[in-house]
């Protein structure tokens, strides 16, 4: 069997991304495990600078710009029109951020859900609006610095993983950059799954989170040891499965490396290893306890 | 085979005709009726194909725009606040040249709440690019939605089909359906050159230069210029293989008419009884039909009203602001005209109000004993 990460590369360099982008290395790490045989679609988001000025473009499938909001009902647009044509070859990927998932596309994608669409929705979560440059949105993390939100966001982030396991999904997972083995092993999975499959793909962004070009991966690996972003699967919207026993690292570890939690008291801190760590209880009662656990680094 | 159907049916039995294997949808009154009687042939296979039931008319046209770009047929039908909601995928789907094909059933837009027959639904989306047709019966409903699948495919733009809340969707008549073999004879399948090719991976809709924008642009109005002479063509070949036809526009009784009336949809059918009780009376009134609204047929229109002294044009919309929207186009399509003809806007039927043949003949004598411009609209408030 072939290993995606022996697979071609489907991102061309020559991109516009910012210098140490996670959400290129995600988009590269998806798109190489799903193979040539995808029509991907992106919507309005640093996708659109990554796929380049006509008539350039990065992408190595076949691809479309969709509008904001319609990552879903465009990707399942597209595979029912593959299904009435009987090319069950083709997988369907749509790639959208968080401001086009948590936010302005969120109706659309439960719809998509709801129907059990054939389609694989990646959603690049890089915490805030950063392509129209750095605003908050309802994935932006507690007390986060962004344009819109100077003092610090005062609400927490939405539980996206939750509203998607409501809709009993057969396939949901988080994912990061700095696991790319089990990223790259979830979209094989996900491959392998007929239905609305959703991974959840944390990716850091130097300009927005206000940190070195050089840290993205690093600071990936830091989400997930100190619980901030556990990686785990959900099937069927019930069966949980925790894929990584994480470090239980304390919280500040993750947060002193960005700028853009620079300003937060110490109460503010606690808050948020609280929250973590509650988030973690809860995630581990409802996992069950999984042979799969395994360790990356 | 002749039934006795709804608008809503006659336009549902068109889309199955046509063979269009995806369809998109969401319910809203009172175009529902379509949705349901699609959603009950795809269930029991009598359509083959996959009935879409999505969360939101925006969903629906985005779905229906990347299916068409799939290289499917694809179909939907929405309604007043539905296709409100879809005004953004709507410039999308002409951008994409996706010749999507939608049904939409004219009902007044909110605030406040109705449900009754309003053209301004439609009308507000005259700028998005999309061929529009308005419709004066369940029949001409059916034969113009298999129409515009032939003409949109031709030139790959969208093709709206307008048909009035109640008066055309829910009013039952004799309708002839056309038989399968028969439109399959006169509508190839879709062969659209530009669809996702696996093989050759390529970037749809990509960020563009100012230059190329308008180069685009450019482009778009050429085809969707060029629809006046193909819609012509295609209605032709309909009569061929139907024996149905209506033109973009049609005229009644224009040839010695003193006082022209201009309408568009089912004010059209009562006003062709007004000319006959005026023309009985011996008053010389004639009717233009404006079917095609986008592209407007402007030279055909030019033609038919040569030497025209008087128009009354009645439009069941408003342009808040401006007046009755068919008058602001024929205004301008007449602004060079060597007859410099009066014409004169009436607002009637706003909100579904009737507008009976009686409303139609006082208009038609109004303007008879007028000599004076009038620029605002004249409401008719019966």
């Amino acid at each position: 069997m072939i290993q995606p990460e022996q697979q071609p590369n489907l991102l061309r360099s020559g991109h516009a991304a910012c210098a140490g982008c996670g959400l290129a290395i995600g988009m590269k790490l998806v798109l190489q495990a799903m193979g040539p045989r995808t029509i991907a679609v992106i919507v309005p988001s640093c996708e659109g600078a990554i796929g380049g000025v006509y008539p350039y473009t990065s992408y190595g499938v076949p691809t479309i710009h969709s509008a904001f909001e319609i990552a879903a009902p465009t990707a399942a647009g597209i595979a029912n029109a593959l299904k009435i044509q009987g090319r069950d070859d083709i997988q369907v990927l749509a790639f959208a951020g968080d401001g086009g998932t948590f936010d302005i596309g969120l109706a659309s994608l439960s719809g998509a859900t709801k129907n059990n669409e054939d389609i694989i929705y990646v959603c690049l979560d890089n915490e805030a609006y950063m392509n129209t440059g750095i605003q908050v949105s309802s994935a932006t993390p507690s007390y986060a610095w962004t344009g819109t939100t100077p003092e610090g966001n005062p609400r927490r982030k939405k539980n996206i993983m939750e509203i998607m396991a409501a809709h009993y999904n057969p396939y949901s997972a988080t994912a990061t950059i700095g696991f790319p083995r089990d990223l790259q092993q979830k979209i094989t999975k996900a491959k392998n799954i007929r239905g609305t499959k959703f991974i959840h793909l944390l990716v850091p962004c130097p300009t927005g989170w206000r940190t070195p070009s050089d840290i993205s991966p690093e600071l990936s690996i830091l989400a997930v040891e100190t619980k901030v972003f556990p990686l785990y699967e959900v099937e069927d919207g019930k069966r949980y499965t925790i894929n990584y026993e994480p470090r239980h690292l304390p919280i500040q570890e993750y947060l002193v490396k960005q700028g853009r939690f620079r300003h937060l008291k110490e109460e503010q801190i606690r808050k948020i290893q609280r929250d973590v760590d509650e988030e973690w209880e809860k995630l581990k009662q409802r996992a069950r306890p999984s042979p799969k656990t395994r360790a990356f680094s | 085979m002749k039934d006795f159907l709804t608008g809503n049916h006659a336009v549902a039995h068109a889309v199955k005709l046509c063979r269009t294997p995806l369809i998109a949808a969401y319910p809203i009154t009172p175009q529902t009726a379509i949705y349901e009687k699609l959603s009950e042939w795809e269930a029991s296979g009598v359509l083959k194909g996959i009935m879409m039931r999505t969360e939101s008319e925006h969903s629906a046209m985005a779905s229906c725009i990347a299916a068409s770009l799939t290289g499917v047929r694809t179909f939907t039908a929405t309604s007043s606040q539905g296709i409100a909601l879809m005004h953004e995928m709507l410039h999308f789907a002409a951008g994409c040249r996706a010749p999507v094909v939608m049904a939409n059933v004219n009902r007044l837009l909110a605030a406040p709440w109705g449900f009754w027959a309003d053209q301004l639904d439609s009308l507000s989306q005259r700028d998005t690019g999309w061929i529009q047709f308005y419709c004066e019966n369940g029949q001409e409903a059916l034969d113009t939605v298999i129409q515009s699948y032939k003409i949109a495919e031709q030139v790959y733009l969208p093709a709206m089909v307008s048909l009035e809340a109640f008066f055309v969707s829910h009013f039952m008549e004799p309708v002839d359906i056309p038989e399968q073999e028969q439109v399959d004879r006169f509508l190839p399948p879709l062969d659209l050159p530009h669809k996702f090719d696996i093989d050759k991976p390529g970037f749809f809709v990509p960020v563009v230069s100012s230059e190329l924008y308008r180069k685009y642009k450019h482009m778009a109005q050429e085809s969707m210029d060029s629809v006046k002479e193909i819609a012509v063509k295609v209605d032709q070949e309909f009569k061929e293989e139907f024996g149905r036809g209506y033109g973009m526009i049609e005229s009644v009784a224009l040839e010695d008419a003193e006082v022209a009336l201009v309408t568009a949809g089912s004010i059209t059918s009562t006003a062709r009884l007004a000319i006959k009780n005026l023309r009985k009376q011996g008053n010389k009134v004639g009717l233009l039909k404006v079917r095609l609204f986008r592209p407007f047929p402007v030279e055909a229109i030019q033609v038919a009203l040569k030497g025209k002294k008087k128009i009354a044009i009645i439009d069941r919309n408003l342009s808040l602001g401006s007046g009755g929207i068919f008058c602001q186009e024929l205004r301008a399509t007449l602004i060079h005209s060597p007859d410099h003809p009066l014409t004169y806007s009436y607002i009637a039927g706003i909100g579904g109000t009737d507008v009976t043949p009686e409303v139609i003949q006082k208009i038609a004598m109004e303007v008879m004993s007028r000599t004076e411009p009038v620029d605002k609209p004249m409401w008719v408030m019966e």
